[in-house]
């Protein structure tokens, strides 16, 4: 499919490649299309294809027996998804679409060639890994140091935009944060009391700026 | 018209639980299909939301900084 130079050299993987490198790896792309809530990869199956995307919102997510989520990553776009299971193994985590999506991928097989042929990218692959790894201890930090209050505002900060961020339902902030959604509420009212958030209707406002950051530990 | 929740029809087993807790009467059931008839009185408690078994409905929230706490 026909997609332009620029678009792929977006892509973590391909930057610093040559024109003749490019033109190999746009015979590899293929595009994929998602509507809010479609699941486009299944933790535990065989991995298919890495994701890069394009526009749209996606997270990835691990499921726990008894049904509990927990958001590992939100894809945003310009960034990749199923890196890791690309590279051998199977999908560590299922993936979904918060928003309607475009994104483009390559299947693993064509992954593999494209960094046996081009050096770059495979010195791409590891920078991109390498980033994987530092989002992780990220995440584990979060999860083992951090009051729900305070995870929940650095959610708050983290997403507050001018309609430039994804928006987020309660559901998937408490699984991102690793809690209940339930908690997430309680912690919407315990903001609003402390004079740090207002909600209104499907808005969350950050009223005051200064106590949120506070609550949330982020250093000014 | 106000923002309204997101319903992904393809997800949607036509239960009709989010019609039986939105206190707001904002949601029908209809020929199987849910829609949101009263779009002016959807408050959007999520209500509907927290009870969709099959995670059909969605009710995102923006955050936004307040204008002149940026």
């Amino acid at each position: 499919m026909a997609i332009s130079l620029d678009s792929l050299k977006s892509i973590p993987y391909f930057t610093g490649l040559s024109d003749s490198a490019m033109a190999a790896v746009n015979s590899h792309i293929f595009e994929k299309k998602a509507v809010r809530g479609d699941i486009l990869v299944f933790e535990g199956e065989p991995a298919e294809a890495m994701y890069y995307v394009t526009s749209g919102v996606v997270k990835v997510f691990k499921t726990s027996a008894d049904g509990k989520e927990q958001i590992l990553r939100i894809i945003r776009p310009g960034d990749t998804f199923n890196d890791v299971p690309a590279l051998g193994g199977v999908n560590l985590a299922s993936a979904a679409a918060l928003s309607v999506a475009v994104l483009y991928g390559i299947k693993k097989k064509d992954l593999e060639t494209l960094s046996r042929d081009f050096p770059q990218v495979a010195l791409n692959i590891i920078k991109v890994l390498s980033i994987r790894v530092q989002e992780m201890i990220s995440l584990v930090e979060d999860l083992s140091f951090r009051h729900v209050n305070s995870r929940v505002a650095k959610i708050l900060l983290e997403y507050a935009g001018n309609g430039d961020k994804p928006r987020l339902t309660q559901q998937e902030m408490a699984a991102m944060i690793g809690t209940a959604r339930e908690m997430v509420g309680r912690s919407f009212r315990s903001l609003e009391a402390e004079g740090a958030i207002r909600v209104e209707r499907n808005h969350i406002i950050i009223a005051d700026y200064v106590i949120l950051k506070k609550i949330a530990g982020v250093a000014e | 018209m106000p923002e309204l929740p997101v319903i992904n029809e393809a997800k949607c087993d036509h239960c009709g639980l989010c019609v039986s807790v939105c206190v707001c009467g904002a949601l029908q059931l209809k020929d199987n299909k849910i829609s949101i008839v009263k779009v002016n009185d959807c408050g959007w408690c999520t209500m509907c939301e927290l009870v969709c078994p099959t995670g059909a409905i969605s009710c995102p929230f923006e955050i936004i900084i307040e204008d002149d706490k940026k």
